[in-house]
């Protein structure tokens, strides 16, 4: 058996060496890396790939690594010097990061609106309101019906749950207190694709990116209710990791990456993004496309 | 369920059609976790043995941490790893974060203790009277550890093929330390998780179905090793 054991070891250390030295050679092009960190709804629609794909073409010796987690760890990342940049949707952290000065620059480059998405037959009847009245209205109801109208949160502390804490707050009631107390108000923790299947189950409502829902649609009977509404607004910007702050950032092949965002060609991809696969665009690009409303 | 007839179709077509993109995602998921497999096991059984063969005080205590270990949650193991090898932590010089090397080394710790354990095990399994006869045939320490060795073969790569089963199908840690980089750090379990998240529930089944007869494969391999 000793022998053989040996031989053994020997085989699978070959095997590996092989594989190993396979892989590194097939994978990377490039030999400088730009790591960016980034949130879900960027990369779970596939734009982030087209964006990497003629980044990469441009620069073909910068190799773009994305890595694709909520707002929060995306900010973590950059905050421990693990990603060069990050793409995120959060402006009150945003403005943290750079005052904090680990962010050089917020870099806005493209903006969708969040829907608040539900049922087809909406028990609540919020079809045709404001985003505040909605929320105010789905709550009235739930704690009335609670068996028939519920809201299902994010509860991750998301660029998305941001958002949708900044909307309870519009309202005037108070989130901790009054919401998240609620028998109708269930927080999934979970990621924006597995809070949809959650709704969908439920039948409940929820908030979603646009870019997101549009991807799981055919997956569910929920329909989107409110669009459109100026407290929907989600802005995604880009922010490079100062190096001089954070240990041995690429700040050189960040800056790159902004410049592509923000250049006319990087503004056509985000702009014609979607239309194929879903028959129309995700997102639309904040320095050539029209401003939003109440932009500032 | 229509979605899991539509995933054996889909993985039979990534199969047949050779599909570039999965042949590379399948290739890093047996080189990394056949790795971390191969590292926790040279340094494991000894290990184990080791710990087996020796008395000494607090023995039964340190059994029973390592067993505890057996149910460490992934992601906590990765989290751990993650401060450690964080460009802001100890090791961060060493730029192991979101690579391959760094999700073998934290497999390779996540599995550790189930082949320290069952090591262990194994050997005591062993009755205590072939260690006498080996003794009184005249063989020496290190005879006697290997006739025993021997003697546990099977209990030995069951411990293996278990250690294999946790690192070719954890997410936890190929998540927060690979980070899922396409081309790069990307593995079956991640590609599943990514494409749940994208909708692609057929895909996902049949990326599961993959990964199923890859260990299938493994397995059916080291079953003829052991039986020779």
């Amino acid at each position: 058996m000793n022998r053989k054991f040996l031989a053994t070891i020997i085989i699978v250390i070959v095997v590996l060496l092989g594989l190993g030295a396979y892989l590194y050679a097939s994978g990377q092009g490039g030999n400088e890396v730009l790591v960016v960190a980034t949130t879900t709804s960027l990369e779970d629609t596939g734009l982030l790939e087209e964006i990497e794909a003629a980044f990469e073409a441009k620069y073909p010796n910068i190799d773009m690594q994305v890595i694709s987690a909520g707002t929060g760890i995306a900010i973590e990342y950059g905050k421990r010097g693990d990603a060069d940049i990050v793409l995120v949707h959060d402006r009150e952290r945003e403005e943290e990061l750079i005052a904090e000065g680990i962010g050089t620059e917020r870099n806005p480059f493209a903006y969708n609106y969040f829907y608040i998405i539900g049922p087809s037959d909406d028990p609540a009847q919020i079809r045709g309101m404001n985003a505040a009245e909605a929320f105010i209205k789905i709550k009235d109801e739930g704690e009335e019906n609670p068996d028939l109208v519920e809201f299902i949160s994010r509860g991750d502390d998301s660029g998305t749950h941001a958002s949708e804490k900044k909307i309870w707050d519009a309202t005037g009631l108070d989130y901790s207190k009054t919401i998240q107390t609620g028998k109708w108000y269930v927080e999934s923790g979970k990621g924006m694709g597995d809070t949809l299947m959650i709704a969908n189950e439920r039948q409940g409502y929820t908030l979603s990116d646009s870019g997101t829902f549009l991807s799981f649609k055919a997956e569910t009977q929920l329909e989107i209710l409110i669009s459109e509404s100026e407290e929907l607004l989600n802005v995604y910007t880009a922010i490079p990791i100062n190096s001089n702050l954070v240990p041995d950032t690429n700040i050189d092949a960040a800056d790159k990456l902004v410049e592509f965002l923000l250049s006319s060609e990087g503004q056509k991809i985000i702009e014609d993004f979607g239309i194929e696969e879903y028959g129309q665009t995700l997102f639309t690009p904040l320095k050539n496309g029209p401003k939003p409303i109440n932009y500032i | 369920m229509s979605e899991i007839i539509e995933g054996i179709y889909q993985a039979i077509n990534l199969i047949l059609t050779l599909n570039p993109e999965m042949l590379e995602i399948t290739l890093r998921t047996i080189y990394i976790s056949l790795s971390s497999t191969l590292f926790a096991t040279i340094i494991g059984v000894p290990l184990g043995g080791l710990i087996n063969f020796k008395t000494f005080k607090g023995k039964r205590g340190l059994v029973n941490i390592i067993q505890t270990l057996y149910s460490v949650p992934t992601v906590l193991v990765g989290l751990f790893v993650f401060l450690l090898i964080s460009r802001a932590g100890i090791l961060g010089e060493l730029n192991l974060l979101f690579t391959p090397t760094g999700m073998i080394l934290c497999q390779t710790i996540l599995i550790m203790p189930i082949l320290v354990g069952f090591t262990i095990n194994a050997l005591s399994g062993v009755e205590k009277n072939i260690e006498d006869l080996a003794m009184s045939l005249g063989a020496n320490q290190f005879q006697t550890i290997y006739t025993i060795m021997k003697e546990a073969k099977y209990a030995l790569m069951g411990a293996v093929i278990l250690g294999f089963g946790r690192a070719i199908s954890e997410v936890g840690v190929a998540l927060l330390i690979g980070g899922n980089i396409r081309g790069f750090t990307r593995v079956i379990t991640t590609t599943i998780s990514l494409e749940t998240s994208r909708g692609n529930i057929a895909l996902s089944v049949a990326l599961g179905i993959i990964l199923m007869l890859i260990a299938l494969v493994i397995n059916l391999i080291l079953n003829i090793i052991q039986e020779k």
